[in-house]
């Protein structure tokens, strides 16, 4: 009884501070018509700005050299590793091998066999490593590195055979692949480039362990696709960073995601860096890499590494967590050691949430390192930065298509492995039938190899051998362009969004005064989300108002919202007529589902097209990216509605019109919410990115830090990004909870 | 039996949800109810509870869901740690063990069976069965044959290398058991291993359980909210209530003589002619004056319901399983427990 009666005040008092705060809003910009507002209500002056980057930038000159030492470090070890991948993939050569490097290989390799072997063989393989790189810190020269590569094989070869008597198959293969691995490695600068045959042809096999023929084809045709296209350079040059990264990223993810799990405390300190981390846009991680790490593929993987950690932590901790207490019970009651419980139990059981996690890392990675052109990174990226500088559609077309086509593979194959099962094999099945797979992906890996050494045209595709049609899709598209209805209706929405919505609309945000903007926010925070994300807003906005880039904050600001309301009035009657049938709502979440995996660059390609560069190509290119999640999220809400809902609607009498409104809208509106949350974190992505096309905002001024070292400014943009990004994701996400616990929904 | 020392001795124990319980009950005045605990905003997951069970014996926990016995269960093989009170394993206190030897305690000794059943899903029914084995070192082609055998034990043989979602919840129990017996406990803990699996499965699986404990012998507990399938398992039954043990003895005394209302409510329901055996109404003592065939002692009234109608001798006597004759059942006595007291 007490308890309600206080709700009942404490809702009172809630609403008379939103009417006050919205009163005090509101009488500021009267204040401002009438002309009696004081100035320092509508801008921050400009002495009264503190000097955030000025004070980062000292401070980081003057810790530079030790943190640079400390990275240099590690992006030498990084830089060892895309070395060989590299020559791998397409050929650069790599000369000379650290001992170091060596060191540094023999922790994953004896941890891989630890996992798989135990204790004994995981001692062996460190101290043949160890010794090898020993070895090789007296004999340096190609000829003794390549003897000792011998001795080095010779020694892996008795511990497999050794293997192979004392255990059952399985395991001397797997010690026999990463022998491989390092005898490629080791021969490195004798092997690469793969034929891209021999790529592909694995791809197929794997795609089809996977997923059936489907994936193969889809694997396979990649590959073939790029080679055929005459891109394969290019797309190794991208590949060769994420084969890099992806793994280090989830490994270090891993790590820290069980010690988050492990310890609450530490949790609690992750918690809002990581929030921090995953809004602040991606040119914020591309400065510090460059300063910190050499510039191209090393500061360009290590600024991909980062970027791709913060939801595997997330992923790893909700994984562990999830872990049926029937099984952790289970493997104390076997007396599971603690260490035998993480790796023997919890690890394997929370599987599919890890490999969710390897799913979101590598479309991550994928996504950036696209995106790392803008730091000069060569590959498929930066390839098409300057086809669209040059305004080369056709040739942009093509590469596009094959960085689509390279992420839909990327995506469906880790997808397929998160739902794959283990199967067992009869009693007495044959060897060679139990690792059916792995035979016929060495036999298609190395008998493209020797069919390469015969055929040419398996091995590189010359210059002049592709199919690439990149002339012919340019003339197409300029034609179709060029046709004057086309040209009218393009001409006419630009002509109408600009002067008739977007001006005007940015011109007012621009007009009204910053305190009562601030103002504005929080009551729309509080309003929506309650107190809590109300109190950030106003600490969030405030702090984006004292840094003295409000104006271009507010551009930012303008073009997400005008282009995520855009993608609503779009998107929304789209959604709610395909989620009426079961086939149609199927066939846009797959689309939804397809277009999410795309690498967020190649949004910019049909807004340039069609509207070439200017204010409306930017919004055009941020609304066809939100609309992905909003769509797809409302049609899952109203899909979700449980039947007993709508049949109890129809059983009333209700009309199609009155059971929307009345029964499928409400039940949707959380799920519908997540959406439009995405949407929103999706169009301060894009906006970022969307400084390539030429904008006013923030993200043209971080673009501009790239060129020089102003790393306190780059990071204060950044958070001024990151801090918007995340009012708007508190309030909604602090609604979305209450009213999923008000409907009963969790 | 009764004369050895417990395997297990639960004296006193407590387990309280909630903050700083060890305090709370330090604090806690005698004779406070379950609701009045609550109320302080603390669970008694287990209240005071004393028992001990004997080497050998089934002691089948029976409670509804949120009884404590679950709790009960998992205070005896530590995997909660108590509030307060003792549980000693074979004269040793499981509270001051260090946690290696805890490890090593659940390594040799103690085998458990879940409720879901709670097999690695990445594992094979061979590498579940032989997963005890491997956490304790043993080599591999030990604890191969081991598991093999085992999973012959409980009827798997030929199933060896399927994953948990290819077998039936049978199936997966099985594994249950299999994985449970495999280091070769002296003392087996089931939490309701058969109530996730449907009726006919169920019965069949309690028969297949007590064929294993007849062959096997080990000291039981087992934890079920079915009280029919305690009364057919059961050596001695603990009714649990709020955290409670309200009842604690063999199932016919139960059923004769519910201890509280609230056994009395399980017993309702119940034939008494199916629990009640001969033994239990048996007058000890030899008389010679009685003739005739003389009735075992292990049947169960109704067994004996033909005979009892259509013999009309005043007296039976009663012969143990070697034939020795232990005492006498009276008629009367007998045919009330089978008809019902009106």
């Amino acid at each position: 009884m007490q308890n309600s009666i206080s709700d009942k005040y404490k809702i009172i008092n809630d609403k008379s501070i939103l009417w006050s705060l919205l009163a005090l809003s509101i009488l500021f910009v009267i204040a401002k018509i009438i002309g009696v507002l004081p100035e320092f209500l509508n801008r921050m002056p400009e002495e009264a700005i503190p000097r955030y980057a000025e004070t980062l930038d000292k401070g980081f000159n003057n810790n530079r050299d030790w943190m640079t030492s400390i990275t240099r470090f590690f992006s030498e070890r990084l830089e060892f590793q895309l070395k060989v991948m590299a020559h791998l993939f397409y050929g650069a050569r790599v000369h000379f091998f650290n001992p170091i490097d060596w060191v540094s290989l023999t922790f994953p390799a004896t941890a891989f066999v630890y996992f798989i072997d135990g204790r004994k063989i995981a001692l062996v393989t460190a101290s043949v490593i160890s010794l090898t790189a020993v070895l090789f810190t007296f004999f340096i020269g190609e000829e003794t590195q390549l003897t000792f590569m011998w001795v080095f094989l010779g020694l892996s070869a008795v511990g497999a055979i050794y293997l192979i008597i004392k255990h059952e198959v399985m395991s001397p293969i797997i010690v026999l692949g990463i022998v491989s691995i390092y005898a490629v490695i080791l021969n490195g600068y004798k092997l690469g480039p793969l034929p891209w045959s021999s790529i592909a042809a694995t791809a197929a096999v794997l795609g089809y362990y996977l997923g059936g023929w489907r994936l193969a084809l889809l694997g396979g045709g990649t590959f073939i696709w790029t080679a055929l296209i005459g891109q394969w350079k290019l797309a190794m040059e991208t590949l060769s960073v994420l084969v890099v990264a992806a793994p280090v990223s989830f490994v270090i993810g891993l790590m820290l995601g069980i010690a988050a799990w492990k310890f609450t405390k530490f949790d609690k300190f992750l918690r809002p860096l990581l929030s921090v981390l995953q809004t602040l846009p991606f040119f914020t991680y591309l400065l510090p890499a460059v300063i910190f790490f050499k510039v191209g593929p090393t500061a360009g993987a290590m600024a991909t590494i980062i970027y791709a950690i913060p939801p595997m932590i997330l992923m790893t901790t909700l994984g562990l967590k999830k872990v049926s207490p029937e099984i952790v019970e289970a493997g104390k009651m076997a007396g599971c050691s603690r260490f035998q419980m993480l790796s023997k139990v919890y690890i394997p059981a929370a599987r599919t949430e890890l490999l969710v996690g390897l799913n979101q890392v590598i479309m991550l990675c994928l996504a950036m390192v696209v995106l790392t052109a803008f730091i000069g990174m060569p590959g498929l990226g930066a390839k098409l930065l300057a086809m669209m500088n040059s305004f080369k559609l056709g040739r942009s077309f093509e590469i596009g298509v094959t960085i689509v086509l390279v992420a839909v593979m990327l995506d469906r194959l880790s997808k397929a492995w998160v739902v794959k099962q283990p199967v067992h094999f009869e009693r007495g099945a044959p060897w060679w039938e139990r690792h059916f797979f792995l035979l016929a992906a060495i036999v298609a890996f190395f008998g493209f190899m020797l069919f390469s050494m015969e055929v040419q045209f398996a091995d590189q595709i010359g210059r002049k051998q592709h199919f690439s049609k990149g002339k012919e899709i340019d003339g197409l598209i300029k034609g179709f362009l060029d046709i004057d209805a086309v040209q009218a209706v393009t001409g006419w929405l630009r002509w109408f969004l600009i002067t008739k919505v977007l001006i005007p609309f940015r011109d007012l945000l621009l007009w009204v005064p910053t305190s009562s903007f601030i103002l504005f926010i929080t009551v729309f925070s509080l309003w929506l989300g309650g107190k809590k994300p109300a109190i950030y807003a106003f600490l969030f906005f405030s702090f984006v108002a004292s840094t003295g880039w409000w104006d271009r904050s507010v551009i930012t600001l303008y073009t997400v919202i005008s282009a995520v309301a855009l993608a609503m009035i779009i998107g929304l009657p789209m959604a709610i007529s395909a989620a009426r049938s079961e086939k149609w709502s199927k066939r846009i979440l797959l689309f939804c589902d397809t277009a999410q995996t795309f690498p967020s660059f190649i949004y910019l390609l049909p807004a340039i097209m069609l509207f070439g560069i200017n204010d409306v190509a930017v919004i055009f290119s941020i609304l066809i990216f939100t609309l992905v999640p909003l769509i797809r999220y409302t049609v899952e809400g109203l899909r979700g509605v449980p039947p007993e809902m709508t049949e109890a609607a129809d059983m009333a009498g209700a009309s199609r019109f009155q059971k929307l409104i009345n029964v499928q809208l409400p039940l949707a509106l959380p799920t519908m919410a997540v959406g439009f949350n995405q949407a929103i974190m999706f169009a301060f992505f894009m906006v970022i990115i969307a400084a390539f096309i030429g904008t006013q905002d923030l993200g043209q001024e971080l673009q501009r830090t790239l060129a020089g070292t102003d790393l306190g400014k780059n990071f204060v943009l950044g958070l001024c990004v990151s801090l918007m990004a995340l009012t708007f994701d508190q309030t909604i996400m602090s609604w979305t909870e209450k009213r999923k616990k008000a409907l009963g929904l969790k | 039996m009764t004369n050895s020392n417990p395997v297990i001795s639960c004296k006193n124990v407590w387990k309280l949800f909630g903050f700083a319980p060890e305090k709370y009950l330090k604090n806690l005045p005698e004779n406070k109810s379950y609701e009045e605990i609550q109320a302080d905003g603390y669970i008694a997951g287990v209240k005071d509870v004393s028992v001990d069970v004997f080497k050998g014996e089934m002691l089948v926990i029976m409670g509804l869901s949120g009884s404590g016995k679950s709790t009960l269960l998992r205070c005896m093989s530590r995997l909660h740690d108590i509030t307060g009170g003792t549980i000693a394993i074979d004269d040793q206190d499981i509270m001051s063990l260090e946690e290696k030897e805890l490890i090593e305690l659940r390594r040799n000794k103690m085998g458990m069976v879940f409720q879901s059943f709670g097999l690695l899903p990445h594992r094979s029914v061979l590498e579940n069965v032989a997963f005890p084995l491997e956490m304790r070192g043993q080599n591999k082609h030990d604890r191969r044959d081991r598991a093999l055998e085992v999973i012959k034990l409980v009827g798997l043989e030929g199933r060896e290398d399927y994953f948990p979602r290819e077998l039936s919840g049978g199936q997966q129990q099985r594994v249950g058991i299999a994985r449970s017996l495999a280091i070769e406990p002296d003392i087996w803990f089931l939490d309701e291993p058969f109530s996730a699996l449907d009726p006919l499965i169920r019965r069949e699986m309690q028969d297949e359980f007590l064929r294993l404990q007849d062959m096997l012998g080990k000291t039981i507990i087992f934890v079920t909210h079915d009280f029919d399938e305690a009364l057919r398992l059961a050596d001695r039954i603990a009714i649990m209530k709020d955290g409670a043990i309200e009842q604690c003895d063999t199932p016919d005394k139960i059923v004769l003589n519910p201890a509280t209302e609230y056994v009395a409510k399980f017993t309702q329901e119940i034939d008494t002619a199916r629990v009640v055996r001969a033994k239990t109404l048996m007058k000890p003592g030899n008389k010679k004056s009685i003739s005739g065939p003389a009735l075992s002692e292990n049947a169960t009234i109704q067994e004996l319901a033909r005979t009892l109608i259509n013999d009309t001798r005043k007296e039976f006597p009663i012969q143990n399983e070697s034939g020795k004759i232990t005492g006498t059942m009276n008629r009367q006595e007998a045919l009330e427990v089978l008809l019902g007291d009106e």
